[in-house]
């Protein structure tokens, strides 16, 4: 316990993560999400997910590729079609109403929760040489790292859970 | 800020325990999640938590039936102490969670 409380004190990490932490061999666990879809409904399965595993004590990684990547173009985050009953846009804006009905937090604000709570974001630079797209025009106060495969596997076999959305 | 989360508001009141050797400060913070949905409760819980010191006892009132049973799950996972689950006859909970 010594160790975990001078862990909290010192660094940015807390007290009940260095706790979580020592109930699994060291390191707490870990959930690594590949971010391929650039749909509005999955991109918030990717933070709701991502969020609620940094709420219960886990680290997060969300690996933006390809469609995924489009959404950390700035102000772009909830620009993506339905992935189903899109109909031009009126699906998606039936959602968005009863989605602010029910008060469900707007996805620009769920990914600065991510951040707030030490989740790191991985932008995936294969598909920005692909797509012709510059660090400039991303949300770069988002994103931790620009990387390629390797990264994600490193941050894939550190986790206890993968999921590719 | 958005309207939503300016909406969930945190509140925080300094008491003082004494014991025989020393005064313990501790800190109340309050988190208001009425209303709010999936995930927002556990994660503005998360936040409080994270910010608390240790000792100190946060109180996460919310209205979001799933959360009531999360959050305690959260306490756990992060190994702090739950001091109790409150739920009234309007389906309004509160759970107490020292950090």
């Amino acid at each position: 316990m010594a160790d975990a409380d001078t862990t909290a004190r010192a660094g940015s990490d807390d007290r009940a993560t260095a706790v979580a932490a020592e109930r699994t061999s060291g390191r707490p666990e870990k959930i690594t999400i590949i971010v391929h879809s650039g749909d509005f409904d999955k991109m918030y399965s990717a933070f709701i997910i991502g969020n609620g595993a940094l709420a219960m004590g886990m680290e997060a990684s969300l690996y933006f590729t390809f469609w995924g990547l489009s959404r950390l173009k700035k102000g772009k985050l909830d620009s993506g079609p339905l992935s189903k009953m899109h109909m031009l846009g009126l699906g998606k804006a039936m959602i968005k109403g009863r989605m602010k009905k029910r008060n469900v937090r707007a996805l620009q604000d769920m990914a600065r929760d991510f951040k707030e709570l030490g989740g790191k974001i991985f932008a995936c630079d294969m598909t920005m040489d692909i797509m012709g797209v510059s660090a400039e025009q991303l949300e770069q106060d988002l994103i931790e790292e620009y990387c390629a495969v390797g990264t994600y596997i490193k941050e894939a076999r550190e986790s206890t859970v993968t999921l590719f959305i | 800020m958005s309207a939503v989360a300016a909406a969930v508001s945190q509140s925080r009141g300094r008491g003082s325990v004494s014991t025989q050797e020393e005064v313990i400060v501790v800190a109340q913070i309050k988190v208001d999640c009425r209303g709010e949905n999936c995930p927002v409760p556990l994660v503005e819980t998360r936040k409080a938590l994270r910010k608390a010191q240790p000792g100190d006892v946060v109180e996460v009132v919310g209205t979001h039936p799933s959360s009531k049973k999360e959050i305690p799950m959260a306490v756990e996972a992060l190994g702090l102490s739950l001091l109790g689950v409150e739920e009234n006859e309007d389906g309004e909970w509160v759970i107490r969670i020292e950090r």
